[in-house]
């Protein structure tokens, strides 16, 4: 191998390290992505289940608030 | 710099990532002259040292943070911490990698042991990389921020024993360029190798804040998760 080989192979190596890990942090985003996905149907599940205690908690939460 | 720009320092530091490292490379393939010993080759140390004084600094700021939770106690500090040497990690093989093949192209050897800078490069990174190993041996909670801060303070004195091997152990194999008496290279290049280095700190930057806000919203998922999954 020449000079320019081994030229080409250095930054080749840094090119690949920094692409590995931004395939890496979108894995991670893709996997955060799905996760607060279920997190939102999880809550809107709730939210059907127990509309009735939803009123109620608003309701409670205006009493608290404090007036003027 | 819009307020935008100022909140979101990942974004910041990426375009000045793109802008110095776009420029680093201009100045490398089409401004520096081919060194007179190792010809083209010797453009590999473009890339190579600032990725290794970017390592150090990975590490540097991992202790920093390390000090700020044991000392004053910052949230978030150990989390900083760690994020830091996990960048640090990551220069330091990116220094191995690149230094193993500009050895091969100078001195025909991927490795040499009788080189202590060498050496004590990968001693530096082995400490470093085995911090994942206790750190992730104990369980979550102040004792495993509180030993993981510890760790990282005692291998930030590695670092200017590794830096300074060069010079401590007349040691005739890795070449020394930035003496006392300025550094061993044309104008030129040192400027060219100002850009470069500026450029890795600001990839390095990237990554950091890039890979803390990831882990942030990560902890942020799992609390709501067990907020929501409560009865």
């Amino acid at each position: 191998m020449s000079g320019g080989d081994y030229l080409a192979a250095a930054y080749l190596v840094f090119f690949l390290v920094v692409l590995a890990w931004v395939l890496i942090i979108a894995l991670k985003l893709a996997r955060l992505d799905r996760d607060l996905a279920s997190l939102t149907a999880l809550a809107r599940r709730r939210r059907e289940k127990a509309p009735g205690r939803e009123e109620q908690e608003e309701q409670e939460e205006r009493e608290e608030a404090p007036v003027g | 710099m819009s307020t935008s720009l100022r909140s979101n320092p990942a974004v910041t530091a990426a375009s000045l990532a793109l802008v110095l490292l776009g420029t680093a490379i201009g100045l490398i393939f089409f401004f520096t002259p081919e060194d007179v010993d190792q010809g083209i080759s010797q453009k590999i140390f473009y890339i190579h040292v600032p990725i290794a004084l970017t390592a150090y600094a990975c590490f540097g700021w991992g202790a920093w943070k390390a000090l700020l939770h044991l000392w004053k106690r910052a949230p978030g500090a150990d989390l900083e911490s760690y994020v830091a040497i996990h960048q640090g990690v990551i220069f330091g093989a990116l220094t191995l990698l690149t230094g193993s093949i500009w050895a091969k192209a100078s001195w025909d050897h991927w490795w040499v042991w009788s080189s202590r800078q060498l050496v004590l490069f990968l001693v530096l990174f082995l400490f470093y990389a085995a911090y994942f190993m206790l750190r992730f041996s104990v369980e979550p909670g102040p004792a495993r921020a509180n030993l993981s801060a510890v760790y990282a303070l005692f291998g930030v004195a590695l670092i200017p024993v590794s830096f300074l091997a060069i010079r401590l152990a007349q040691d005739f194999v890795h070449p020394v360029v930035f003496k006392s008496s300025g550094p061993a290279m044309t104008g030129s290049m040192f400027a060219t190798f100002c850009v470069a280095w500026a450029g890795m700190l600001a990839l390095a930057a990237t990554f950091y804040h890039v890979e803390l806000a990831g882990k942030r919203l990560d902890t942020h998922v799992r609390e709501l998760r067990a907020l929501l999954e409560r009865p």
